[in-house]
């Protein structure tokens, strides 16, 4: 491993004076950072350790109803949180599906967002690609590609964002709390990523520097809690990434969706919300038909990157189950396999 | 306990039976636990260094140019080794002095057979200096297109499959047997490259003194890695001394010393220091062996009456561009079912690959998936029940020798595993079951099969003045408890309680227990052990029965019993005497006698010797999202004698897993263009975790096997992937009715193929 300055910052304002000098990385767990530190994918001259950073650890109820989570809160801690899980339960769930036990008690909430594509060709130092090396090619393009993108997806780039945390944050409308060398800043999650168009490389909003401190859920993303679910199809039953997943929240008043909240996850270089999807639901029975017609909607400008064909097909079905398992309620406690298809029953 | 089983060739004063049997916990298990167990790695002689092999990145070419000196510069690093730079080797490492002697990467040139291929090693003062100096090398290479798949060049008729066995087998009328089949199922499958991927590393700890060489390295075959490193370095077999106590696994992949754990040895002997070399996880996906893919076209034969008339079962395999091993995949069609004519194919096609390798269950693994998938679509396609199909063409003998088999329960086993997981009742046609909860529900079966193989080994065993006992031999644990099972044969050869036996092995310093391979090793290395502590034990008998002085006088030889620790006169049981009294009045400190292992030719030209199983199960599919959940396995083996039905079920438990992961997990995924492995991590590199694994029953079929071998064990490293692996495959089918032909089988295949 290359050498590399290591440096413990005592406040958020050093934190930032040490990071925005060029080739230098936050790190808060490495669960991600370091295995590409050692792949070699990611040589950066200084590492800036926030873990010790004093008051970014905790979840704090604010007074206008939302919901602050400090960046170093572990995934594990803020799943097993008992009034975050009943609050936000697709969130829990989905955290609880992603990666292993070990890994969520080291995995941070920022280090969530951060996380990098699981591209074996962004990993893989010998191929070409456009984020690691602007302008030296996509060769997932022309490769094994069938867990690439389907939507929002460019020449430069094919990959897609990991995350499963990411996916119900992004359809509750998270905010992001970032701060940097010009101070104090905020944005909505899901401005937080980028689609790759001719700039693959910036996969971020973010300015060198810039460290996400908190993470907002606002006052209204609570009024879901009763009927919110994250679903997940991967290629094993655990520790594996979601070949498509989606959440769906729903508020339902008398019989009829009030209002409808969708993310896709594993289908673009962001976690994606199905904003058309939504507005087919707005005001609709909850029934398959009108899941059909949203799923349709929400698929309606994806595109095969490569042989993937079947994830349209298959986030088309994955959105009709998260509806139809949301609109039944959310479960009294979290499923023994969150997330699975076998949590739950197979609907129709 | 002391249960008498009657053994043939069996000396008669032995009684097997005292701790052969019983379900003894690992006597190796507190130490791995405790962490106190020394694998290879954990080795730390002073003044050792560390060696990080740089690879390469390309699949085919040469490499052009290394920056040495950047490594260099780099603080630590002590020196590079390179095709340049490098201790002279006294035999070319691509010489094939034997079938055995693969051909390894030692820095002979500067050519490229291989992603993932050793160009240079760096050795440093830490492994973090030695690791950056290998990413500072930045070499340049010159590169040719690589040639990936089972389509990339001509294939061709290999030489032989396996360890020696013809490419092609006939039996019988092939041409008879499809034109008297009534119906034909003609199917194509294909299997991916699978990596062994033990949990531990190839490792290798080296420490040169004069022309002595002391290495640490996990090893399923200590004999033929001392010979292999014998002839590479010019050195006397016995002048190499191999520490393996402990292997975090092996599959097959350290049945051979690889590449990487020679580079070490040269690594060490280039710099004058001991020398730790550890393959990163991603290395092991190159200069270690991998089960090759295949495609095998099956062709299956049946009358009205749904008798076989032909299975024809041809099978094209990769091997690397610079050797030969062939995956030996269709021969799994040799043994199981009777029909008249049987035919097995194999072609080759090079590639720019590693040397594939045996890989547990190496050839019947692949060839199984695809036989039993194929008996399945047979059986479906009379419209029979896939069990009562297989009973109608049960082999009474050794379908393509005539052989009858010197012990057979498969049908037992049949009727055990399916009375187990209630099979009658099973509907034929396929997507009628569903639980509760909407979820589809196949059921599937698989006939499990694997030779009873036996490889030549030995032992040395000693009686002591205080009467107790020790048991030497050069043994390989690869963490399924072999040692724990040969201590049990080991106490019942010399007549002793289990504590009041040592048992050493693990060390090459001991007698060669040859091969940790091919399921023979607990059968060998236990008939070495047996003869070794009847040597023993006659010696010991003759001392008594001679001695006026003993109670045993005049007993014969044949006439006491060794028990405990003690003679007895075996037709009157009140009369015997210490083995310590015995050897206090001889004057005698210690007693000693040595035996070895290895299969009886007569005994294997008359008989086939296969251990046997059916296994069982069940899958439930999400009707939309097409995601896959084995929910039961049961299985029934039989395979002889059981030594430790604990490590037995545990072996077999293993094995069905694997089967599963091979239906529906793993797989190599290789960049059509580059020949680069792009999942080479145990993230992308799917195995089964706990949660994919469904509750799992597994019986044992008691079977006695008077030829097999003396202690009539067939093992049961390998068979418990057999079977499994066709019957998880069969049980999807059955409950989507789509029939998956390219393993592992995957979400859009099932997915797409649902209505949705």
């Amino acid at each position: 491993m290359m050498n590399f300055d290591y440096v413990r910052p005592a406040n958020v304002a050093d934190a930032i004076a040490a990071a925005s000098e060029k080739g230098a990385s936050y790190l808060a767990s490495g669960t991600n950072l370091l295995d590409l530190m050692k792949g070699g994918v990611s040589r950066p001259s200084r590492l800036v350790d926030v873990t010790r950073l004093p008051g970014l650890d905790r979840i704090e109820r604010l007074a206008d109803g939302s919901l602050r989570i400090g960046t170093l809160v572990r995934n594990a801690d803020l799943a097993h949180d008992a009034e975050f899980a009943r609050t936000y339960p697709a969130v829990a769930e989905a955290l609880l599906s992603g990666a292993s036990a070990q890994l969520r008690n080291a995995a941070t909430v920022g280090g969530n967002l951060m996380q990098r594509t699981r591209c074996a060709y962004f990993y893989d130092a010998g191929s070409a690609c456009n984020r690691r090396w602007p302008g030296a090619g996509c060769d997932a393009l022309q490769g094994e590609n069938r867990l690439h993108a389907v939507l929002g997806w460019s020449e430069g780039c094919i990959a897609t964002h990991p995350s499963d945390f990411c996916v119900p944050l992004v359809a509750l409308d998270a905010i992001v709390e970032i701060e940097g060398k010009s101070g104090r800043r905020e944005l909505p999650l899901e401005a937080l990523h980028r689609l790759p168009g001719e700039t693959p490389e910036r996969e971020t909003a973010l300015e060198r520097g810039d460290l996400i401190v908190a993470l907002r859920l606002p006052a209204e993303a609570k009024d879901f809690a009763g009927h919110a679910r994250y679903v997940k199809v991967r290629e094993r039953t655990s520790y594996a990434f979601a070949v498509v997943s989606a959440a769906a929240a729903l508020r339902i008043e008398h019989g009829k969706i009030r209002e409808a909240r969708l993310g896709l996850g594993g289908v673009a270089a962001k976690p994606w919300r199905a904003r058309e999807a939504e507005q087919v639901l707005a005001g609709a029975a909850p029934d398959a038909a009108v899941y059909s017609e949203a799923a349709r909607a929400a698929l309606s400008d994806a595109k095969p990157s490569g042989d993937n064909a079947f994830k349209i097909e298959l986030a088309q079905r994955i959105l009709v189950r998260a509806l139809t398992l949301a609109a039944a309620g959310t479960p009294d406690r979290i499923p023994a396999l969150p997330g699975s298809p076998f949590s739950s029953v197979a609907g129709a | 306990m002391t249960v008498e089983l009657s053994l043939t060739r069996d000396p008669a004063h032995l009684r097997h039976g005292s701790n052969i049997g019983q379900p003894m916990t690992r006597t190796d298990g507190v130490l791995k636990v405790t962490g106190k167990a020394r694998y290879a790695a954990d080795n730390h002689p002073p003044g050792m260094v560390y060696a990080v092999i740089a690879t390469s990145c390309i699949a085919r070419g040469r490499v052009k140019s290394l920056d040495v000196a950047a490594a260099k510069r780099h603080p630590g690093v002590i020196d590079v080794m390179t095709p340049a730079h490098k201790p002279e080797l006294a035999e070319d490492p691509d010489a094939k002095g034997n079938p055995f002697a693969f051909r390894m990467e030692l820095l002979q040139s500067d050519a490229v057979r291989y992603a993932n291929q050793a160009i240079a090693v760096v050795i440093a003062e830490t492994l973090e200096a030695a690791t950056e100096g290998a990413a500072l090398l930045s070499p340049r290479y010159q590169v040719e297109i690589a040639r990936v798949g089972l389509d990339a060049g001509e294939a061709y008729a290999p030489p032989v499959v396996g360890i020696g066995n013809p490419a092609e087998v006939r039996h019988g009328d092939i041409d008879a047997g499809m034109a008297a089949a009534a119906k034909l199922t003609d199917a194509t499958y294909e299997t991916p490259a699978q990596y062994h991927n033990a949990m531990e590393p190839h490792a290798i700890v080296a420490v040169w003194d004069g022309d002595r060489l002391f290495i640490d390295t996990p090893s399923q075959g200590m004999g033929f890695a001392q010979m292999r490193v014998a002839g590479l370095f010019g050195i006397p077999p016995a002048n190499i001394h191999i520490n393996s106590p402990f292997l975090g696994g092996g599959f097959g992949s350290k049945g051979l010393i690889s590449g990487p754990q020679v580079l070490g040895i040269m690594a060490a002997k280039l710099i004058g220091r001991p020398v730790k070399l550890v393959l990163r996880r991603s290395q092991m996906y190159g200069p270690v062996g991998h089960r090759p893919p295949t495609r095998q076209r099956i062709r299956i034969g049946t009358d009205d009456a749904g008798t076989l008339t032909v299975i024809n079962h041809e099978a094209r395999i990769t091997t690397s561009s610079f050797d030969d091993f062939y995956e030996p995949a269709a021969d799994a069609s040799h043994t199981l079912y009777a029909s008249p004519a049987i035919r097995t194919a194999h072609e080759a096609v090079r590639v720019d690959t590693g040397t594939p390798l045996f890989m547990r269950a190496p050839g019947e693994a692949t060839g199984s998936i695809v036989l039993e998938s194929a008996i399945d679509e047979a059986a479906f396609a009379r419209g029979i029940d896939p069990l009562e199909f297989r009973l109608k063409n049960y082999a009474e003998v050794e379908p393509t020798t005539g052989k009858p088999f010197s012990s057979k329960a498969l049908r037992q086993c049949y009727a055990k595993a399916a009375e187990r997981f209630g099979w009658a009742g099973r509907p034929l046609l396929p997507k009628q079951m569903r639980d509760e909860y909407g979820f589809l529900v196949g059921w599937g079966m698989g006939t499990a099969t694997f030779p009873a193989i036996m490889f030549q080994g030995n032992a040395r065993a000693v009686i002591r003045a205080d009467g107790r006992g020790v048991m030497e031999t050069g043994a390989h644990d690869m963490g399924q408890g072999a040692w724990t099972a040969l201590a049990q044969i080991s106490a019942d050869s010399l007549g002793l309680d289990f504590d009041q036996l040592t048992f050493r092995s693990g060390s090459s310093d001991l007698p060669d227990a040859g091969i940790a391979g091919g399921s023979g090793h607990t059968a060998t290395v236990g008939a070495a052990i047996h003869n070794a502590g009847a040597a023993v034990i006659a010696k010991l008998a003759e001392l008594a029965t001679a001695d006026q002085r003993s109670p045993l006088f005049g007993a014969g030889n044949a006439g006491v019993v060794a028990r405990s620790g003690r003679l007895h006169r075996r037709d009157d049981d009140a009369r015997s005497e210490s083995y310590a009294d015995i050897l206090a009045r001889a004057g005698i400190a210690e007693l000693d006698g040595t035996g070895s292992g290895a299969a009886d030719a007569a005994a294997q030209s008359q008989y086939a010797m296969h251990a046997h199983g059916a296994v069982f199960a069940e899958v439930k599919v999400d009707p939309q999202l097409g995601q896959i959940r084995a929910t039961r396995l049961v299985g029934a083996f039989a395979a002889g004698r059981i030594i430790n039905p604990l490590m037995v079920r545990s072996q077999l438990y293993g094995g069905m897993i694997w089967g599963l992961s091979f239906a529906l997990h793993e797989e190599a995924v290789m960049d059509r263009r580059s020949g680069r492995i792009l999942n080479a991590n145990l993230a992308e590199y799917h195995v089964p975790v706990n949660a994919d694994v469904p509750p799992m029953d597994v019986i044992t079929v008691d079977e006695h096997d008077p030829h097999v071998n003396p202690l009539g064990i067939k093992g049961v490293g390998e068979i418990g992937i057999t079977g499994s692996a066709g019957a998880v495959a069969n049980a999807v089918f059955h409950a989507t009715g789509i029939r998956v032909r390219n393993f592992p089988i995957k979400i859009e295949e099932v997915v797409m193929g649902l209505a949705g």
